[in-house]
Parts: structure tokens; sequence; C-alpha cells
């Protein structure tokens, strides 16, 4: 990147094009190969529902809505999750404190505050996100304070809360299903009418782009200042091109996607409006809990990149002795990250649970082997120090992709978990391949 | 610097270790030592391998928490009970293993702990980089790998970003356990030449070596330790080579060298 000493010079001649590419952009080699497999599932996928089904439906504008909508929760958690790999850690509990944490917001938001408030309170879904984020938090902590304080390994701590939380998720509402839930909080989990539509979906779009411009500029302004090595022009604008297109892209796919018939009939009834001869076409546009998941993904990789904590969390998972002699209070960093991956929970627990317009007692199982894979495919590394929240947010894509192309194609669900379990070792296995060869 | 306050109180030690001890499991690593050190003054700490050398200055840098004994900085009584503790006294350290994060680069390492922020609250890594080009200009010139994480460094790369960690934060004591042992013959040069520099501004030095040349040449005293005891103390004007040796090895106390708990009986 910025060497310029002798020896990398002569190598530069005889570089490939390519490697001077890549090194000209700074792009990261192992998230275009991430990519490029995300890729191919998709064309994959569609092209083998067109040979062997006669239709290919993966990309269509309603499946990669969909996919988007299923990965969020996923997503939401795994961000989390790259902080306790990459200090070393592992969160087995994640499925079942998603589970416990549903159940008492459904108590919360049916059984509880109509009591007070009334059906259909405005505050009611207000009320019961916080106490889902604040009890996910709670408990995160909790893990965090028998790790750090009292030396039980995480996968122990973890591996018990697995059991315990699922059993009090059970123990909430002596297994009662507790549905429907509040109507706006309902929105949260997507659905038609949980969308921002075309216009909002536009105009997300363009914050984006904007977005994306304005880091590039700030970042080549920085460099200036302090005189450091500056990308070349061509690749400043080839990055800003290529960024604005994929958003502007995902806009365009997400408004392809209308709304079904029934829906606009009963939105039409409810509204007085009358449906034109050749019906309407009213977009979903990006659905709610997938800005939630961009959100997230943002604050999370603001955390780790811009502020203490974050280097902290890195320091730590490269050399934790080195990080206590340091000064970082090392104790208090595992607790909070405990706490943080907890909230995160809770966040995902509102989105499943608003999703499914119910809690069970059954939500979020096996989510946290997901929500691992998702953290490990995307580059986090158990041997600690190593990972990043936009790898970890593409795994989960990875990962979420694969099971709804095999069941849009219609691969039965023992095949399904094989497949998962492949890949998952064989992801694993390339990157060991990739780390020997690039350090 | 410190360098009016050290010179003005030159005759009052910096630092001073009383009766210091420390235990793991059934190990005395630690044995009711006491050392003392003055302003602009380097102290050789010598020893076998495993003589306990690391164990205590790692006492003073707030790494470890001594089983009994106190510690006085400049005179008063010092609460040293973890390494925040130590920096607030203006003790920085090099350590024997260098405790670097591998995976972040020289800079993050230079400042972890102790981050340069913009007035956002966030980060200033520019700000970090820059400085740490200064700092890393004074030690090693041709350093370039600013960008890579310090596991692609070399071993004297990767000792420079150490001592450039301890040195950027203005140290009043400085301690080093073994800080050329992976150096070559001109980088460990250019480190001698740093220490009688940081000496000159006044600065506290313990300087742990294996090597009894440079200890001999960079050291105004020399303070022996054996199985955790302090065999003696010495001027290295007062004591010759050999002597010392004497000391390291049988734990014999010369002449010209103060007698510590650790010395054998003649
Ligand atoms: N963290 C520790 N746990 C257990 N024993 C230790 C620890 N640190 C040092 N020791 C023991 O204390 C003794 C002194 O070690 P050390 O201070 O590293 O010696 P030196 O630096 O003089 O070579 C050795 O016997 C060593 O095994
Ligand atoms: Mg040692």
């Amino acid at each position: 990147m910025s060497d310029t000493s002798s020896t990398n010079n002569k190598t530069e001649h005889r570089d490939s094009a390519l490697v001077r590419f890549l090194r000209a952009t700074e792009v990261d080699t192992r998230m275009l190969g991430m990519v490029g497999a995300l890729v191919l599932i998709w064309v994959g996928f569609h092209y083998y529902g067109q040979i062997f089904n006669g239709f290919g439906a993966f990309l269509t504008p309603r499946n990669l809505w969909n996919l988007s909508v299923q990965t969020s929760s996923i997503a939401v958690m795994a961000t989390g999750m790259v902080l306790v790999i990459v200090t070393r850690h592992i969160d087995l509990s994640a499925g079942s404190l998603l589970g416990v944490t549903a159940m008492i917001m459904g108590v919360v938001q049916v059984w509880v505050l109509p009591q007070y408030l009334g059906l259909e309170h405005p505050m009611i879904w207000v009320i019961t996100v916080i106490v889902g984020i604040l009890f996910g938090a709670m408990i995160g902590a909790f893990h965090g304070f028998l790790i750090a304080y009292l030396g039980i390994p995480a996968f122990i701590v973890t591996l018990g809360g697995l059991l315990i939380w699922r059993g009090s998720a059970w123990w909430v509402a002596r297994g009662e299903t507790i549905a429907p839930v509040d109507s706006t909080f309902a929105l949260i989990g997507g659905g038609p009418y949980g969308t921002i539509g075309a216009t909002g979906s536009w105009i997300v779009g363009i914050l984006g782009c904007i977005g994306i411009v304005a880091l590039l500029i700030s970042g080549r302004r920085q460099r200036i200042r302090f005189q450091f090595p500056l990308r070349p022009i061509w690749a400043e604008w080839l990055i800003g091109v290529v960024g604005s297109g994929l958003v502007i892209g995902t806009v365009l796919v997400m408004n392809a996607y209308p709304w079904p018939k029934g829906i606009i009939k009963r939105y039409a009834a409810a509204n007085n409006l009358e449906i034109p001869e050749g019906g309407i076409f009213i977009s979903h546009g990006f659905a709610i809990p997938v800005l939630i998941a961009i959100a997230v993904g943002i604050f999370m990789t603001f955390l780790t990149t811009r502020t203490r904590f974050g280097r902290y969390v890195f320091a730590i998972g490269g050399n934790p002795e080195a990080a206590e002699l340091a000064g970082i209070n090392t104790k208090r960093m595992t607790m909070l990250i405990f706490a943080l991956m907890g909230a995160l929970v809770g966040i995902s627990a509102v989105i499943a649970s608003a999703r499914l317009n119910s809690a069970t007692n059954a939500l979020g199982q096996l989510d946290e082997l997901y929500v691992i894979a998702a953290a490990v495919i995307g580059g986090t590394s158990f041997a600690g120090g190593i990972g990043t929240i936009y790898g970890a947010m593409l795994g989960a894509l990875v990962m979420q992709s694969l099971q709804s192309g095999m069941v849009l194609v219609g691969f039965d669900s023992a095949v399904q978990q094989i497949v998962v379990g492949c890949v998952l070792v064989l992801a694993v296995w390339l990157d060991t391949l990739y780390r020997k060869r690039s350090v | 610097m410190t360098s009016t306050y050290a010179s003005a109180n030159s005759d009052k030690p910096l630092v001073t270790m009383r009766d210091i001890s420390i235990a793991f499991g059934g190990i005395k690593a630690v044995d009711h030592a006491s050392v003392d050190l003055y302003p602009g003054e380097v102290v050789g700490l010598l020893g076998h391998n495993g003589a306990g050398k690391s164990t205590l200055i790692k006492i003073l840098s707030g790494a470890y928490l001594r089983d009994t004994g106190e510690i006085h900085v400049s005179g008063e009584l010092a609460q040293i009970a973890n390494p925040r503790d130590a920096k607030t006294y203006g003790i920085e350290t090099i350590y024997q293993t260098l405790a670097l994060a591998d995976n972040l680069d020289a800079a993050a390492n230079l400042f972890l702990g102790r981050e340069l922020r913009t007035r956002w609250g966030t980060l200033d890594d520019s700000a970090m980089e820059s400085e740490a080009r200064k700092v890393m200009g004074r030690l090693n010139p041709r350093f370039e790998k600013f960008k890579d994480p310090v596991k692609a460094l070399s071993g004297g790369q990767r000792q420079s970003v150490a001592i450039a960690r301890a040195i950027l934060f203005n140290a009043r004591i400085l301690i080093m356990d073994e800080p050329t042992a992976a150096l070559g013959p001109e980088e460990t040069a250019q480190v001698a030449d740093l220490i009688l520099q940081l000496k000159k501004d006044g600065i506290g030095i313990f300087l742990i070596s294996h090597d009894i040349e440079d200890v001999f040449e960079l050291a105004d005293r020399v303070t022996v330790m054996k199985n955790g005891r302090i065999v003696g103390t010495a001027k290295t004007a007062d004591v010759s080579k050999d002597e010392v040796l004497g000391m390291i090895i049988a734990g014999k106390c010369p002449k010209g060298a103060t007698a510590g708990p650790g010395a054998v009986e003649i």
C-alpha cells in the first residue's frame, strides 16, 4: 500500500495488473472473495432452478427482498459476535437469549401494558423495545461478569446460558404462544406495511451515495493534511461510482417488488382509494428490519474502527497481556462487550418476534450457530484480534442466501443442514489458506 | 521533560522499593528485595535467568501486585496496583516480551491506552501516525512500515516500537527489560545513545540485561539478584567485572559493594 522501501519498488514492476489494481484501490481481497462467493451462490441457485425446476426464482425482486428481511436478525447479532470472537470468547447463548427476550417482550406488550395504557397505545411498542434491549443487555452483562470477574470460560457460561434461557423462555408463559403483538411493533418485522416505499427508499439510497462520497473526500483530505500516500484519482472515482452504483441498484431491486394484489385491495378499501384498471404498483422498498440492520452495521463499524472501545477490543484480541499492561481494564471491557452482544440480541429479538407477529418459546433456536458461522465466514478469526463488521454482515447474507436458495430449489432440510455445515468448514479452511499466504 | 525537577532533587531518590516480596504458588520469585534509583541515573539489574529481575520490575510497573513491601516515588509512598497507576507516576516500561498487540500497527501500539482523539472523541489515527513517524524516526530512521500490523515487522523493528512507546510520554522513570535482546549491533548502539540522552534529561533508568559489558558501559550502579534475593549493589566504578560475575554466579559480595540478603556468608 504505502510502502516506499526499495525492495517493494522492485517487486512492483513484476506485479500483475490485478495486484496493482488492488493496491491502488486498497480493496480488501477477502471481501472481493466473499462478494464473488455471493454472486456465485445467487447465480448458481437461479440457474439451478431454471434448469431443473423450469424457473429461476432466486434473482427476482421478490426473493431478494425476502432475503434482505430474513438476513437482518442474524446480521445484527453477527456484528456483536465479531467483538466476542475477536476477544477470544464465544457466545453460544444468543439464540436462547433471543427466545426469552422475545417472550418477555410478548408478555409486556400483550399482557401487561394494555392493562395500564389500553390496547394499541402508541407508547406500547416503544416501552416494549426498550425493555427488550435492556433485558438483553443486562443478561449479556451478567454473562460478561461471570466470564471476566469470576474467570469462568465463556464457552461454559454461555453453554449454560443456552440451556437456562431456552428453559426460561418456556417458563415465562408456560410454553404459551403470545400473539398477536402490538400492530406498530409488528411493523419492525417488515411485511408489506413495514416498509418505507419507493420514495423513502430513494431518499435512503441518495443519502447512502452522499455518505460514500463524503467519506472518500474526507479520507483524502485527511491524508493530504498529514502528507500520507494518496490513492490515485481514478481509484477514488472508481470506488465512488461502484459504491453508489451498488446502493442505487439495491434501491431499484427493493422498489421493483410490488405489494401483492390482496394487500393493495385491503389497503385501498381501508383508505377509500379507487384502484385503476391495470391495478396499481405500490413498491415495498426497504423493509424496516433491513434499515435497522444497516444502521446497526454503521454504528458497529464506527464503534470498532473509530473509537477507543473498538481499538481496545482488537488490542485485547491480539494480545490480552499487552492490553492489560497498556492500562486497559480488560475485565470491564469483557463485561461491556457481552452487554453489547446482549443488547444486539435484544434488537434481533424485536425483529424476529415482530416478523412472526408473535412470541414463541422456540424463537431463535439454532440462531447462535448461524450467527457464529456468519462471523467466521466473514473473516473473524478464532485466534483473536481479527474480524470486521461488514465481513460478518456479508457472512450473514451468504449463510441466508444458501439457506433460502436451497429452500427455493426444493432441497429438503436434511440436505440443507449438511450443505451449511460443509460450507462453514470449507470457508474456514479457505480463510486459513488465505491468511497463511498473506502474512 | 522533567529535567529541572530531577536535577534539583538529585540527592533524593526517584524510586525506592523497600522489602518487596512476591510468591507464585510456592516459588518466592522476589524475596525481600530493596532497590533504589536516582534521577539521571542508570541502575543495571543483573542475575541469571529466573533470578527474579523481570518480576521485581513488573511490581514497579504495576503488572504484578506485591505481597509485601513499599514503593516510594520522589519520596512519597506510591499506590501502584495496576499499570495505569504506574503510568500516572511517570513510570514507563519496555517489557522483555515487548507486550505489543501483534494485530495492530505501530501507531496503534505506541498510543495503546492513551489514544489521541479528535474533538469529537473519535480516534485520531492520522495524528497518531504522524507522531509515530516522528518518534520512530529518532530511533530507527529507516522504519517505513506504518500501515502493517506489527507481526509483519522484524524482531528489531518490533523492539524499536516497544522502546518508542516508552519514551513517547515523557517518562521520569524508565524500565528497560532486555531492551536490546533482538537488536543488531548498529541498533544496539542507537539504544545506548538514547539511554545516555535520556539520562541527561534527568530520567532514571532501570536497565536489565544479560550482557554484563553493556551494563558496565551504561550503568552508574549495578544490583545483582540471585534466587529472588538481592546479592548486593555497587557503583560500577568500585567493582570489577569479575567481581560482579562472582556476585551473579556464586552470590559472593565483594568489598566495593553493599551486601543484600542474598549474599552468601563467608
Ligand atoms: N506469572 C508467573 N507465574 C508463576 N511463576 C512466575 C511468574 N513470573 C515469574 N515466575 C517465576 O519467578 C521466577 C523469576 O522469574 P523472572 O522474574 O522472569 O526472572 P528473570 O527475569 O530474572 O529471568 C522464576 O522462577 C519464574 O519461573
Ligand atoms: Mg526476565
